[in-house]
């Protein structure tokens, strides 16, 4: 069932490519099915290389609960580094799966999982190499459907004339939904535009044909008009009402990766309402897995895959609801059994130091922290209220630990940020040194890793500009004089690659033809710091005729229509503009399991609440 | 904690031969997880798991003849070792044998080799290749170069053959390397020193020959 031919020309030119384990398949837990006996087949492409594709949960969240259905076949593509697809194009060698080395071109449907801007080129990338045509309107019946999903299509116009048909929000069920209205009829086997039609009435799917954009003459987005009467005007996210069981076989790679270890979400969603986080908006309501479930998870995921460490997924394991009972149980259940468990996304507070020391074991490395801002005032406004003294108090508690060295992430560049809360990240950082140098002396670390902050569709600073260029500048050489000395390391971001992904998490339809033109320029891997190109940006943006300021430094109306407005995240625009508000009276929300603020959530999917009662969904209780 | 140290002749083909030395004992300590077999740790800071390999394999070589040595926590028959191993081996692993090995601690593997062989098929214009390996066989010494390292590399060949059924256009050929005192010999090296392959299909290394089996 492999497809040898092609199998034996990339045999013939591993030898020559760095860590040819990224391009064999074959891995333990690998799924092959008979090509020619399953209904659809569908490849999986993360337009990233294997070592960081193969961490992604979504993947492997697909991968398990398509392959579980013996009719359908999902197969693994990542694209390879620059050597070797140079080797490929030499050797007229298209993208391939890694399962059974079939050419992409072949599938029935090409799924495509983009988390983050920055992979927009290389999904141009790995269409081209997979001998594909780059627009939607040249594909047609002699291709696969090319469907694309991941947290960065919560705004898709900007790659929208590349992909057929976007699923917004949770995959797992929607995308059994899409695979069993092609059961019978493969999208290779009707016309394109028919198959497109089928799509229409599944919540949570565009189809970007079936719309166009329209501007004002002053250049802002005007509407999107149907050019379909049946196609929706808002597109609802897919929300699974309660989390399916985790995959618990997961491939195994043969070679390092990323995070080589095996992922378990615990929770899916977060209450807090940190206003520059677009994960905590995207990904609401909060649902949890019990206790019970994630025990019996990781029970069969060892013997499963032989991994000795366990990654507890969440936006925030401390707001898990029985956290403390959750490690309690971990310990108790895989003590010596050299296992290590690893919970990321801990707040600051001394509860969260006492989870670490219980689930850490000897080593200790460095314990993160992300104040986000170091004064009261500007974590007020991002509604991350938490005080100096807190921080102060647990940092103390984590050298007293154990822990040598402590991480502090910041942001700069918010709009109301001053050039005292810049001072202030200096002055903060020394005092976590301070307390440090008190408990262990000149062994204490504090590393200071500053980013820029890019506002987010979705998210209340929606509204709002990034920082220009010189002024991030500004403030990294203030940083870069103030945050020096024994056991003090900065680190930071390079402007440049802020505003890049600040253009594309904005952008409009409009901005595909920047896209094109900078992958036709060169532009790949725009996420890796050896390959982003921003002078290439600059140039593909003016032979187009746009202005990327536009998209990056331009504060908006509040009455400003969005590219992205019909992409309904459950949260209301007008809660988002009042929360936007808010902030700039430095008003905070609590967690808002404790108290609703009524973003739109809940009669958003009160049906689909009801239809599953439990625990498990965490909104509190509220009149409907 | 070592209660038991087990000696495991495997091969590594396929897939598996791009697996580099340490990612291939990352994925021995795997099969031992998922085998529920009780692998030794080392005790400290980071526990490590007690396991060694014989001789790293250049990454692309296939081997037929690979040793490794594990120590268990726990005394454990052999056949239920060699049936929980199997069963958690990822495509490209194979065991053909497990013996105990009565000293927990002395003789460690990778000191007890005194040679390896390997097989190799060659392409390209191979008419010359029986007159070569005279030649080199016959040479008293012969300077080469790795990595920027000058060294003897002839009294590490210990036996060069090539196999009957020679074409013209492919050889295979057979060595065996020994292991000398800050030295060791590689089949790419020999190749390279006869300097009459286009193309080297594969290399595999057959056996690794340590000093009891020899004795």
């Amino acid at each position: 069932m492999i497809n040898k031919e092609l199998q034996s020309k990339i045999q013939s030119i591993l030898h020559a490519v760095q860590v040819p384990g990224r391009y064999t398949g074959g891995e333990f837990n690998q799924i092959v099915k008979s090509w020619n006996d399953v209904g659809l087949r569908i490849a999986l492409l993360f337009p990233e290389l294997y070592d960081l594709g193969m961490s992604n949960l979504g993947l492997m969240i697909l991968y398990d609960i398509i392959n579980q259905i013996p009719d359908y076949a999902a197969e693994r593509a990542f694209l390879p580094w620059p050597d070797m697809e140079e080797a490929m194009r030499d050797n007229n060698i298209p993208l391939y799966s890694l399962e059974t080395k079939n050419p992409l071109a072949d599938f029935d449907i090409l799924a495509i999982s983009i988390p983050y801007e920055s992979l927009y080129t290389n999904v141009l990338n790995a269409l081209d190499l997979a001998g594909l045509p780059l627009y939607s309107s040249d594909r047609s019946i002699e291709h696969p459907l090319v469907i694309a999903g991941g947290h960065s299509v919560f705004n898709p116009e900007p790659i929208s004339p590349f992909i057929d048909a976007f699923v917004i929000g949770e995959g797992e069920e929607v995308t059994l939904e899409i695979l069993s209205i092609f059961k019978e009829d493969s999208p290779r086997k009707i016309p394109r535009d028919i198959a497109l039609e089928k799509l229409i009435g599944i919540e949570g799917v565009y189809i970007p044909s079936l719309y166009k954009d329209h501007y004002h003459p002053s250049g802002n987005f005007s509407h999107l008009e149907k050019t379909n009467q049946s196609a929706p005007n808002i597109i609802k996210k897919r929300i699974v009402a309660k989390l399916p069981n985790p995959p618990v076989k997961p491939v195994v790679p043969y070679i390092d990766t990323v995070h080589n270890r095996a992922p378990l979400e615990i929770m899916r969603g977060c209450t807090r309402g940190c206003r520059f986080c677009q994960a905590g908006i995207i990904t609401r309501p909060v649902r949890e897995r019990t206790i019970e479930e994630i025990i019996h998870s990781i029970e069969t995921l060892i013997p499963n895959t032989g991994y000795s460490e366990i990654g507890l997924l969440s936006l925030s394991s401390s707001d898990y609801t029985h956290i403390i009972q959750l490690v309690e149980e971990i310990n108790n259940h895989f003590e010596g059994q050299n296992i290590s468990i690893s919970l990321p996304s801990l707040r600051i507070e001394s509860v969260s130091v006492e989870l670490m020391d219980a689930l850490a074991g000897k080593r200790r490395s460095g314990f993160t922290l992300a104040p986000e801002a170091a004064s009261e005032r500007l974590r007020k406004i991002i509604n991350k209220p938490i005080s100096d003294e807190q921080l102060l108090d647990t940092s103390k508690e984590i050298y007293k630990h154990g822990w040598h060295t402590i991480k502090l992430y910041f942001m700069i560049g918010h709009p109301s940020e001053t050039i005292s809360d810049v001072h202030a990240i200096a002055d903060l950082s020394r005092k976590v040194l301070a307390e440090g140098k008190q408990i262990i002396g000149n062994r204490a670390q504090v590393h200071v890793s500053v980013s820029t902050f890019v506002p987010k569709p979705h998210t209340p600073f929606q509204w709002v500009g990034v920082a220009p260029q010189n002024e991030i500048e500004k403030k990294i050489d203030l940083l870069q004089k103030e945050v020096r000395g024994r056991g003090l390391k900065l680190n930071w971001n390079d402007p440049k690659e802020t505003h890049f992904e600040s253009w594309l998490s904005r952008g409009d339809r409009r901005l595909s033809e920047v896209v094109h033109r900078a992958w036709k320029l060169g532009a790949k891997f725009d996420a890796w710091r050896e390959f982003f190109n921003y002078d290439l940006w600059m140039d593909a943006f003016s032979q187009i005729g746009l202005d990327p300021e536009f998209y990056t430094t331009r504060d908006r109306d509040p009455d400003e229509a969005f590219p992205w407005d019909h992409i309904n995240s459950g949260v209301n625009k007008s809660f988002l503009l009042q929360d936007y508000q808010w902030s700039q009276n430095e008003k905070t929300r609590m967690d808002c399991r404790e108290d609703c603020y009524a973003c739109g959530i809940l009669p958003a999917y009160n049906d689909l609440r009801h239809q599953n009662p439990g625990p498990h969904w965490l909104c509190p209780e509220v009149n409907r | 904690m070592k209660q038991q140290r087990l000696r495991i002749h495997f091969s590594k083909t396929d897939q598996m031969r791009f697996t580099g030395h340490l990612d291939l004992i990352l994925t021995w300590e795997r099969i031992f997880r998922r085998s529920g077999l009780p692998l030794a740790y080392s005790e400290g800071f980071s526990p490590r798991p007690l396991l060694s390999m014989a001789a790293p394999l250049p990454l692309g070589f296939t081997s037929i003849g690979e040793i490794g040595d594990f120590w268990l926590s726990e005394i454990v028959q052999l056949n239920t070792v060699q049936s929980n191993v199997k069963n958690a081996l990822p495509p490209g692993l194979e065991i053909h044998s497990v013996h105990e090995i009565p000293d927990l601690f002395k003789g460690k593997l990778p000191s007890l080799i005194i040679a390896a062989k390997y097989s190799s098929k060659l392409i390209g214009d191979v008419r010359n290749l029986d007159k070569r390996i005279k030649e080199l066989l016959d040479t008293p010494a012969l300077i080469w170069e790795r990595k920027g390292k000058s060294f003897d590399i002839r009294p590490l060949i210990t036996d060069l053959v090539l196999a009957k059924q020679t074409q013209k256009s492919s050889a295979e050929l057979f060595m065996t390397l020994s292991n000398l005192p800050g030295a060791t010999g590689r089949p790419d090296d020999v190749i390279a020193v006869l300097n009459v392959a286009d193309k080297v299909e594969q290399i595999c290394r057959t056996e690794i020959i340590l000093k009891d089996e020899v004795l």
